[in-house]
């Protein structure tokens, strides 16, 4: 398989407070990546770094075989997207105008957009079943319709690599369900994609691959499965999670919980007596 | 995956001209409607004025002064220098003000990514304000006032952005508060100059402040002119990455542009538009921060075009506004009264009305 992104050695600090620490990794092409780790980890600064919005002082980043040191940004942009954390911007752009803001890579001239353009951030919108918001005003969206727009855009954008940054966090159950069965389509696309979060029953559920990462740097990487184990869990949230198989389903819930369920069930089935 | 789509979608759509859903067809319309308005006002202002002269007059007058002969020695010579030397180099200037200042304010508010932003917030004003006040206290000194103001309106934004600029980035808020800053020194400046003036120069100096066409001639438009369309040019250029960039730094990088460079070129120029406009004319409030709001109401916040549409409307507004100050009583009225008389009760409607969707 083809490596999509290489991480190899970063480093970074803010003055004299060290956040990145000899973080290697990498990602194949066509894979969704799951970037896992507490908060305060490192994990933002990581997705900075790998954008070049912070320049790192040791290491490199290669995507699609070339040094992003060697990218000029708007090479860049033609290589990887990025999907922020949603927020709103302070014009009401139309949902179908900041799709379109994808094409900017690709626009040229003055007035720049074409027809293709404008087809291009339409389908996108189609591809996320999305269509229907295309003439609402995005600032007024709910937090999950604007992170799908930013997908869109993203999609739009028509790069190999998408990384996304922590999709979820705001949104509610259903909202996050849709969100990554929807990543799950991309990724099948053919487009790699990094994504982080800091819910491990996310990860596990839908990654290919996942990136563990905690204060003292990456500690562990590889299929789900093997990568998010009790050990691991332990290691980061010192002791606090439980991992347990429902229906071949992997599920990571707190230990305080699985004890407290275990011990109800125990009087439950007392009870009757 | 986009082959695929892209070929239903064209065979879908093999009868349809335009891409269904996302035609900028009405919003040109709208910006040649804009430009027949701002043609039309200019027109009418012309005949308007304290002097009655026909319109058949005036227009005549005007293409005697436009043939090639220029042969106006069967005119009325009174009514050649009120129509050409006074009212349409007034006319002129009325609208390439208002469109310098409308298209700085709609590409200030961009930047800044806030919709409350007007050209003065860096201190331009200011700055401008103690080099006339300078030039009006010292004039043996001081030779010209406009170039004073200039000067002083360069000064006070570099100044804010040298404040502003740490370790090789210049952060909007403190950007922001550089110009805040700069601007409060100024004016404490040209309180010391009005405190010290003497009478004639204060009244000049109060006179200034509150803006005007009063003196207008050839020599400012044919300066000003060749400035703010230059200007105005590259910036309509960049009205697509200015949609870009009012998304936030990050977004704007990966997006494919450089944020820094990009706000450098379109700060720079929106600030130059304004020290030209404010030095040539004084300080002429709410033209700045209202009229790019006026436009996205009817286009839309797309920069490509609000900026030449603000500035459209911000001719017409300063033609009206200077066509009332110059007709409404036998003196004069300092024009920036009326651009804030009619000005302020616009922004409390439109914050009433439309604040949530304007301004998120």
């Amino acid at each position: 398989m083809i490596l999509m992104l290489q991480v190899e050695d970063i480093h970074f600090n803010y003055g004299k407070n060290q956040i990145l620490k000899n973080i290697s990794f990498d990602v194949e092409e066509g894979l969704l990546c799951g970037l896992f780790g507490p908060n305060g980890c490192g994990k933002t600064t990581l997705f900075k770094c790998c954008m070049k919005f912070l320049k790192f002082h040791k290491g490199s980043v290669i995507m699609d075989g070339i040094d992003i040191k060697k990218h000029r940004i708007e090479d860049m942009a033609k290589v990887v997207a990025y999907v922020p954390q949603e927020h709103k911007p302070p014009f009401p752009y139309l949902v179908k105008e900041v799709v379109l803001m994808g094409r900017t890579p690709h626009l040229g001239g003055f007035f720049g957009v074409k027809r293709a353009d404008k087809e291009k951030a339409l389908n996108a919108l189609e591809l996320l079943d999305i269509s229907h918001l295309g003439e609402q005003p995005y600032n007024q969206l709910s937090g999950g319709q604007r992170q799908m727009v930013l997908i869109a855009r993203a999609i739009a954008q028509e790069t190999k690599l998408i990384f996304l940054d922590e999709p979820t966090s705001a949104l509610d159950f259903s909202n996050q369900m849709r969100i990554w069965t929807l990543l799950r389509k991309v990724a099948e696309q053919g487009i790699t994609i990094l994504a982080c979060s800091h819910d491990p029953n996310h990860v596990t559920w839908f990654c290919d691959k996942v990136v563990v990462m905690n204060n003292n740097g990456i500690i562990s990487q590889g299929a789900p499965n093997h990568v998010i184990t009790e050990t691991i869990l332990d290691e980061i949230y010192q002791n606090m999670c439980t991992v347990r198989s429902l229906d071949n389903v992997k599920m990571i819930l707190p230990r305080d919980v699985a004890v407290k369920k275990r011990l109800d069930t125990k009087t439950d089935a007392r009870a009757p007596n | 995956m986009f082959k695929r789509l892209k070929h239903t979608n064209i065979l879908e759509r093999m009868n349809n001209h335009d891409v269904k859903g996302f035609s900028d067809m009405r919003k040109f319309v709208i910006l040649c409607i804009l430009f027949a308005v701002m043609v039309l006002a200019a027109a009418f202002a012309m005949v308007l004025g304290a002097y009655n002269i026909s319109f058949v007059d005036v227009y005549a007058t005007i293409i005697a002064n436009l043939s090639p002969l220029h042969d106006v020695s069967n005119f009325n010579k009174l009514h050649n220098t009120i129509i050409w030397d006074i009212r349409l180099p007034r006319v002129l200037l009325a609208i390439i003000v208002g469109a310098a200042l409308a298209t700085s304010g709609a590409v200030f508010q961009g930047c800044f990514r806030n919709p409350l932003v007007e050209p003065y917030i860096l201190g331009v004003s200011s700055g401008a304000a103690f080099g006339a006040a300078l030039g009006i206290v010292y004039p043996h000194i001081f030779f010209s006032i406009q170039i004073s103001a200039f000067i002083f309106a360069s000064i006070a934004v570099i100044a804010a952005y040298m404040l502003a600029r740490t370790r090789g980035q210049t952060p909007i808020v403190t950007l922001i508060l550089g110009g805040i800053i700069i601007g409060s020194i100024f004016s404490a400046l040209v309180s010391i100059l009005k405190y010290t003036a003497n009478d004639s120069s204060l009244r000049e100096i109060v006179f200034w402040l509150m803006g005007g066409f009063y003196y207008a001639t050839w020599d400012d438009v044919v300066i000003i002119v060749p400035i703010v369309s230059l200007s105005f040019l590259v910036l309509w250029m960049y009205g697509w990455k200015l949609n870009i960039l009012s998304m936030g730094d990050e977004e704007a990088q990966a997006l494919g542009i450089n944020p820094e460079k990009s706000k450098m070129i379109l700060v720079a120029l929106a600030t130059l538009i304004t020290a030209v406009a404010v030095s040539t004319v004084g300080i002429i409030a709410w033209v700045g921060l209202m009229m790019p709001h006026a436009t996205r109401m009817i286009l839309g916040p797309d920069h490509r075009f609000v900026i030449p549409s603000a500035a459209m409307l911000g001719g017409i507004y300063l033609i009206i506004c200077d066509t009332m100050a110059r007709t409404l009583t036998t003196s004069e009225i300092p024009v920036g009264i009326i651009t804030s008389i009619l000005g302020a009760p616009y922004l409390f409607y439109l914050l009433r009305s439309k604040g949530s969707s304007l301004i998120g």
